[in-house]
């Protein structure tokens, strides 16, 4: 805690404190950019050609802009999603089950509640989708406190669970007309505008990262959060109940994916489809520790991914290389950004000591 | 079945030890098989062969995890490190048409992996979990980067059957008419359980895992054991690998371990962190997955095929919830090492 009092005391912007914090994720994407051009000079592309497709499909045009900000919304949320839970100590690799679940509750509520206006039905819809994501994520909180299941195994068997689950749905009772397996179309009164290119979603999504922030910053409940993921033993004895935060602690993140899941069917594909956002609880792995688990670096490195998504397919068009190298590039930056150790030697910086919170407490 | 009336058989008589358990759950196991037998020999056949198959790459994938946990360092990377190994030992058959060449290289790779997740650990002190998440992101991501569709692996291992082995009904077919890799685990199953418990190298592997401090002080070099320890135990999860590719599927699909990596460590923990507990635990999840796929394809039955799809995901989650609190992981498991 001390290092804590430190910080706030020297509130002040100055360059050196943000270059400080920037500098390694900065250079952690750098180096993995710069291994995935020798990865696709291997693969006999040129990186250079592929970079520049990548970019002009991300923000080459308002177009591509708008398309990067779109896929960037359930990235912010899903990012959010694990940097939250990761201030108590837990890893939420779940974030797809919940989002899933979010998106096809959210459609459910689209398209079945019928005369509503659209100031009651859309928030109606979003709510409900985001409460199913928190609602299936306290699943693990509530296993990791009363029988000591660890979050990483019981969240990616919820993942699993959770394609079956909406797999079902969108098969059987809840299945549009035809031959497709997906649910109706939301009625209008439930569909998330657009802005011009902007979409509104994204602002939502931005608004929740302050509200992230606010929580774990600024209310008794965020302090007990991040003293249970300093050390759940010192806080229990300090008169924090544990099993309850964590509980809480995984609804909320759960609540954040699922809320990336609703806005995705309300605001862009406007019904559920199984398939849809496939890699999206991973993607929140990376995403949360490139922002070092900052609510508010979230945004920036959210949109960062995001572009790479939005300008994957220009890539694929313009250089063939396949999509897929975006996935390679993630994992190294998520490499680079977890072994500060290599970029800290690189830029000939001590280790600091920050506070350090452990994933494996509890592990078995 | 036999599991509950086993569980209902301790809450009675809490007495009664753990051998006389064992002994009377495998009779009632037996009675049970056997009843089944004389009403429908050919399925109960079918799943018992392929409960022993679908158990193979499990229980491989909890030896991985096991002798990593034993000496201190946690490996959620095992999905990572099957399906790199899945990747490489298809590629390798693909180009080179030798399906021996082809399990080497993908035990190679999946030591190598282990080897990474190791530096990561100890190397470069990152956090455990997160070093293993790396590892499945990045074999994800280059699996899927490097996969070319419509290549097809030049032959896939045959089912070997044991001579007269073999002609024993029941117990034949479903025990001595399988595939190397198969017959392999087997064999690894009980040399590990040896080496784990009836060796020097063992008792060393055991003493890093629970107590770093006290086995430094008796000279034993931890890190490097630890470095060892965790590339070899990958040779395990890569075998898994290779077995996926050229034993059961014979092709290569993007993301076709499917969990399993991470069903191997629920097995782990099931087995109570043993070789031989794991093999028991594998071969329930096994059983899980054959009368799944049994349950499919008979198609007699009211349940949606989703719902089927879910329950050894469901069994992996009840298994961790209901076992977690009763078996101990090595004491010192997660944490550094490091000598001041």
């Amino acid at each position: 805690m001390a290092t804590k009092k430190k910080k706030d005391s020297s509130e002040g912007m100055s360059i050196g404190r943000v270059w400080r914090a920037v500098s390694i994720p900065l250079v952690s994407v750098l180096l993995a950019l710069l291994i995935g051009a020798i990865l696709l000079l291997i693969s006999g592309a040129s990186p250079m050609e592929a970079y520049q497709a990548l970019f002009k499909g991300s923000f080459g045009s308002m177009k591509a802009f708008g398309r990067t900000l779109e896929k960037s919304t359930p990235l912010i949320l899903g990012g959010l999603a694990v940097a939250f839970a990761f201030k108590a100590g837990l890893f939420n690799i779940g974030g797809q089950g919940q989002l899933l679940v979010g998106a096809i509750t959210a459609a459910y509520i689209g398209f079945a509640v019928t005369g509503l206006p659209l100031i009651i039905h859309l928030p109606l819809a979003l709510f409900a989708g985001s409460l199913a994501g928190a609602l299936y994520a306290a699943i693990s909180g509530a296993l990791k406190t009363y029988t000591g299941a660890h979050e990483v195994i019981t969240t990616i068997m919820l993942n699993y669970i959770a394609i079956n689950l909406t797999d079902y749905f969108a098969n059987g009772p809840w299945k549009d007309e035809g031959i497709i397996a997906r649910t109706p179309a939301v009625l209008e009164t439930a569909v998330i505008p657009a802005w011009g290119f902007v979409p509104i979603g994204f602002f939502i999504a931005v608004l929740m990262a302050f509200v992230t922030w606010y929580l774990l910053e600024r209310t008794t409940w965020g302090y007990e959060i991040k003293t249970t993921g300093l050390n759940a033993f010192a806080a229990q004895y300090a008169g924090i109940k544990v099993p309850l935060i964590i509980i809480m602690t995984m609804g909320f993140s759960g609540f954040l994916a699922g809320m990336g899941g609703a806005i995705e069917t309300l605001g862009v594909v406007g019904r559920y489809q199984p398939g849809f956002n496939a890699g999206l609880g991973f993607d929140g792995i990376t995403i949360a520790l490139l922002a070092k688990t900052h609510p508010l670096g979230v945004i920036p490195a959210a949109i960062l991914v995001g572009a790479m998504q939005a300008g994957s397919s220009q890539m694929q068009f313009d250089a063939d290389v396949p999509f897929q190298i975006i996935d390679v590039i993630q994992a190294l930056m998520l490499f680079f950004v977890s072994a500060d150790v290599i970029v800290r030697w690189l830029l000939g910086r001590r280790g600091e000591d920050g506070d350090k919170v452990s994933l494996g407490t509890g592990w078995g | 079945m036999a599991t509950s009336a086993t569980v209902t058989k301790t809450n009675t008589k809490k007495k009664i030890d753990s051998k006389t358990m064992m002994i009377g759950g495998a009779l009632l196991l037996a009675a049970v098989v056997l009843y089944k037998y004389m009403n429908d020999p050919i399925t109960t056949t079918a799943v018992l062969s392929s409960t022993i198959r679908q158990s193979t790459p499990l229980v491989l994938g909890a030896l991985c995890g096991l002798i990593g946990e034993r000496s201190g360092i946690i490996n959620i990377g095992i999905e990572g490190q099957m399906l790199m190994a899945a990747f490489v030992s298809f590629l390798v058959n693909v180009y080179t048409g030798n399906l021996f060449i082809a399990i080497t290289s993908g035990i190679l790779a999946g030591m190598g992996m282990g080897l990474f997740l190791a530096w990561m650990s100890i190397g470069l002190k990152m956090d455990q979990i997160i070093g293993g998440t790396v590892i499945n992101i990045m074999a994800l991501g280059l699996t899927s980067f490097f996969y070319q569709v419509g290549l097809t692996t030049k032959g896939k291992l045959p089912s070997i059957p044991l001579g007269p082995l073999a002609e024993i009904p029941l117990i034949g077919p479903v025990l001595f008419d399988n595939p190397p890799i198969t017959y392999l685990t087997m064999l690894l199953v009980i040399a590990v359980q040896f080496a784990l418990f009836r060796t020097v190298w063992g008792l060393r592997t055991r003493a890093i895992g629970e107590h770093p401090s006290a086995a430094d002080t008796v000279g034993i070099n931890v890190n490097l054991t630890r470095y060892l320890n965790v590339s070899f135990a990958g040779a395990f999860a890569g075998l898994a690998g290779a077995y996926l590719t050229l034993e059961a599927v014979g092709s290569f699909e993007r993301g076709m371990t499917n969990g399993r990596g991470f069903v191997a460590l629920a097995v782990m923990i099931f087995g109570k962190w043993t070789p031989l507990g794991s093999w028991g635990a594998a071969l329930l999840f096994g059983f899980a997955s054959a009368y799944q796929t049994q349950l499919q394809f008979s198609g007699n039955i009211e349940i949606p095929h989703q719902f089927i799809g879910m329950l050894p995901y469901l069994l992996t989650i009840i298994v961790l919830a209901g076992f977690v609190g009763r078996s101990r992981p090595p004491a010192a498991v997660g944490q550094l090492y490091e000598t001041e």
